[in-house]
C-alpha cells in the first residue's frame, strides 16, 4: 500500500540494485519504516509506543535466548540454575534483570499503546484488523509472561502455575481433566515446568509473526493520528524517515533511561521477594499475587464471591477472560463516526473519569489482599469496566454530538485562515471520519 | 519531493536547502552525536552478550585439582580430572626413564627431553594431559593392560598416534607431545594441577 505521493525506492549503488532485483528486502524496509512510508505529520508522542513495543519484543528475545543458554528446565535444578545465572555466569545478573524488567516494561509500553488506541478509537474502520491482531498479540504476551514467571521455580512461580491452571479447572465437566492434562500431573512439577519452558521459548516467535501481520495491516490504511481525520493530501504527511525515526529515537532514549534505572538500581522493585524462596508444594505464601501487569484481570477474577446460577469460581474465570475478549468487539460496539477522543466530549469524560480510574482501581485491588474494602472496590470497578465497553460506549456513540473536526490534518496543524484572516476550525460532521479514497 | 525524474547525484546536496553553503550546521553535529552515542551504546550492549558465553565462575573454579600420589607404585599410572579433561599421572620405572633419555632429541617431531617435561627432584613423575594433540581423543596406556603403543607410552586409538615413555609424539598424525599442564608439588606426595 501507499499514498500515491510515497517516495519510490530507487537504489543507486549497483550492489543495491542487484539485490533489489533478486530479493527486494531493502525496498521492503524502505517502504515500511523508511522514507517510502508517508505518515501523518501531527503524531504525538503517544504514537511512539508501537515502535517501543517492537523494541521490547526484540530485547526480550535476545536476552531470553541468552538466558536459555544457562537455564535448566528441571524441577530439581531450575531454581539453582537461576542462582547460577545470577552468581556465576558472566553478566548473568544483568541479563536476567534485563529480561525480568524487560517483561514489565513491555507491558507498560503495551498498556499505553492499547489505551492510546482506545482514546483515539484506532480500532475503527478501516483499522479493525490491526486492532484484532493487537488483541491477539496481547493474549499471547500474557501467556508468554505467565509461563516465563514459572521458570525460576520459586514460591510465586509454583503457586502462580497452580492458581492459573486452576482457572481451567473451573470449566464445567471437562475442567478438572483439562487442568491435569495441562499440567501433566496433579500439581505443577517437572512435566509442567518443561512444557512451560518449551512454550515460553516458542511463543515470542509466534508473537513476532503476528506483529508482522499487525504492521502489514497497519500499512494498508496507514497510521492513524490524533485528529482522527484521514490523510487527504501530501501536505498531511511526512516521510517516516527521517521525521519519525528521529522522534521514535528520542522516545526510545527516554524509555531506555527509565528502563535501565530499574535494571541497575531497582532490579527487584517490580518482582516479588517470595520468588527467591524455592518452590514448596506443601506451603502457600501468605499473600499470593501475580506479576503487577496481571493485577486488573486478577481483581476481576476475585470480584465474584457468591454463586449466582453458576458457581462463583466459574463467573470469575468467565469475567476475567471476557474482560479481554470484549476488546475484540470494540470496532462494532463504538458506532461513532468520529475517531479521536479530542472531538468527542461525552466519550472523553467517560474515558478520562470512568475507564482510567476504573483501571487504576482494578490495578490497585489486584495487588491488594483479598479482603475488604478491596473486594467491594473490585466489584464496583469490574461492574463499571463491563458497563463501559458493553453499554456506555454504544450509547454514547449514538447520543453524543461531536465537536467540529478540522477539514484536514494540515488544517489542524496550521489552522484554516478565513476571509477575515482569523484562524478557525472547519467541519462537516461525520464527513471527515471516513477515509478519503 | 516526489520527483519523477531521478535527481542527478550532484543535485542531491543542494536540494537540502542550506546545506551547500554552511560549513557545519547544528543539525550535523546533533546527527553525528546521536548516531555515535547509539553506536557506542550498541557496542556496550554487545560486550556482555558475548562475554556471557565464556566460562562461568563455577567452571573457572574447577581450574585446580589437588592429588595425592602416595598410592601410585612405579610403573603405574592413574587418570585424574582437570578442567573436565583427563590428566595422566605416571610413576616412571628406571627402565622407562632410561628408554626416554636414550632417544636422540633432535630426531623428535617436538624436541623435548624427559627432564624438561618433569619437575626437578621429581623426575619419575610424568604428569601430562590425557588429550591427544591430534584431535582430542583420550589415548590408551594409563590403565592396566591397555595398549601402550610401539614406544611403551601411550597409544591413541582414534587415528593411531604413538607416544613414548615421556609422552612425546613418535609416530602418527599428532603434531606435538602430550601437553604438560602447569602443576607444582606442595609436598613430596601431593601435587596441585593448574
Amino acid at each position: 500500500m501507499s499514498f500515491p505521493w510515497a517516495k519510490a525506492y530507487e537504489p543507486k549503488a549497483p550492489l543495491m540494485r542487484f539485490l533489489d532485483e533478486r530479493l527486494p528486502l531493502p525496498r521492503f524496509v524502505y517502504n515500511a519504516v523508511g522514507a517510502g512510508y508517508p505518515v501523518p505529520r501531527n503524531l504525538s508522542y503517544f504514537w511512539n509506543f508501537g515502535i517501543l513495543a517492537g523494541f521490547c519484543l526484540v530485547l526480550q528475545i535476545v536476552t531470553g535466548v541468552v538466558l536459555a543458554m544457562h537455564y535448566s528446565a528441571n524441577a530439581l535444578v531450575a531454581f539453582n540454575s537461576v542462582e547460577h545465572i545470577m552468581r556465576d555466569v558472566n553478566w548473568g545478573w544483568m541479563l536476567r534483570y534485563a529480561h525480568a524488567n524487560g517483561a514489565s516494561f513491555f507491558f507498560v509500553v503495551v498498556y499505553i499503546h492499547i489505551f492510546r488506541g482506545l482514546f483515539y478509537s484506532s480500532y475503527k474502520a478501516p483499522r479493525e484488523m490491526i486492532w484484532l491482531l493487537g488483541v491477539v498479540i496481547f493474549l499471547l504476551m500474557m501467556a508468554t509472561a505467565f509461563m516465563g514467571y514459572v521458570l525460576p521455580w520459586g514460591q510465586m512461580s509454583f503457586w502462580g502455575a497452580k492458581v492459573i491452571t486452576g482457572l481451567f479447572g473451573a470449566i464445567p465437566l471437562v475442567g478438572e481433566p483439562l487442568q491435569i492434562w495441562l499440567l501433566g500431573g496433579y500439581a505443577p512439577d517437572n512435566a509442567a515446568l518443561n512444557r512451560f519452558y518449551s512454550l515460553h521459548f516458542l511463543l515470542p516467535f509466534v508473537i513476532a509473526g503476528v506483529v508482522i501481520l499487525h504492521i502489514w495491516a497497519l500499512h494498508i490504511p496507514g497510521s492513524s493520528n490524533p485528529t482522527g481525520v484521514e490523510v487527504k493530501s501530501e501536505s498531511d504527511t511526512v516521510p517516516f524517515h527521517p521525521y519519525y525515526t528521529a522522534k521514535d529515537g528520542f522516545g526510545l532514549g527516554v524509555f531506555l533511561i527509565i528502563y535501565t534505572l530499574f535494571v541497575f538500581f531497582l532490579p527487584n522493585a517490580l518482582g516479588h521477594p517470595d520468588n527467591y524462596i524455592p518452590a514448596n508444594p506443601l506451603s502457600t505464601p501468605a499473600h499470593i499475587v501475580p506479576e503487577w501487569y496481571f493485577w486488573p484481570f486478577y481483581a476481576i477474577l476475585r470480584a465474584f464471591t457468591s454463586d449466582f446460577l453458576l458457581p462463583a469460581k466459574l463467573w470469575g474465570v468467565l469475567a476475567m477472560f471476557s474482560a479481554i475478549l470484549c476488546w475484540f468487539f470494540l470496532p462494532w460496539l463504538d458506532r461513532s463516526p468520529v475517531r479521536s477522543g479530542h472531538y468527542r466530549p461525552l466519550f472523553r469524560k467517560f474515558f478520562l473519569f470512568g475507564l482510567i480510574p476504573c483501571m487504576a482501581v482494578l490495578f490497585w485491588c489486584g495487588g491488594a489482599p483479598a479482603e475488604e474494602p478491596y473486594v467491594m472496590l473490585s466489584q464496583i470497578a469490574t461492574a463499571y469496566y463491563f458497563l463501559h465497553f458493553l453499554v456506555i460506549l454504544p450509547i454514547v456513540s449514538l447520543v453524543e454530538r461531536p465537536e467540529p473536526l478540522p477539514y484536514s490534518i494540515t488544517d489542524a496543524v496550521l489552522g484554516t485562515p478565513a476571509d477575515d484572516g482569523t484562524v478557525k476550525g472547519h467541519m462537516i460532521q461525520g464527513e471527515n471520519a471516513r477515509p478519503a479514497v | 519531493m516526489a520527483s519523477t525524474t531521478g535527481a542527478a547525484p550532484d543535485d542531491a546536496m543542494t536540494t537540502d536547502g542550506d546545506s551547500g553553503t554552511h560549513p557545519v550546521r547544528r543539525r550535523d553535529f546533533i546527527n553525528i552525536a546521536a548516531v555515535s552515542a547509539a553506536g557506542v551504546g550498541g557496542l556496550a550492549v554487545l560486550y556482555p552478550l558475548i562475554s556471557q558465553m565464556a566460562p562461568s565462575k563455577d567452571v573457572l573454579a574447577e581450574s585446580t585439582t589437588e592429588l595425592d600420589l602416595s598410592a601410585i607404585q612405579p610403573g603405574q599410572a592413574v587418570k585424574a580430572v582437570f578442567r573436565k579433561q583427563p590428566v595422566f599421572i605416571r610413576n616412571l620405572t628406571p627402565q622407562e626413564i632410561a628408554a626416554a633419555d636414550a632417544v636422540d632429541v633432535s630426531s623428535l617431531r617436538d624436541p623435548q627431553t624427559l627432564a624438561e617435561r618433569t619437575k626437578a627432584g621429581h623426575g619419575n613423575w610424568l604428569i601430562t594431559m590425557g588429550v591427544c594433540t591430534h584431535l582430542g581423543c583420550v589415548p590408551l596406556g594409563a590403565g592396566e593392560g591397555e595398549n601402550k603403543g610401539e614406544f611403551g607410552g601411550y597409544f591413541c586409538p582414534c587415528h593411531g598416534s604413538h607416544y613414548d615413555t615421556a609422552a612425546r609424539i613418535r609416530k602418527g598424525p599428532a603434531p606435538t607431545n602430550l601437553l604438560v599442564p602447569e602443576y607444582e608439588f606442595t609436598t613430596d606426595t601431593t601435587v596441585v594441577i593448574g
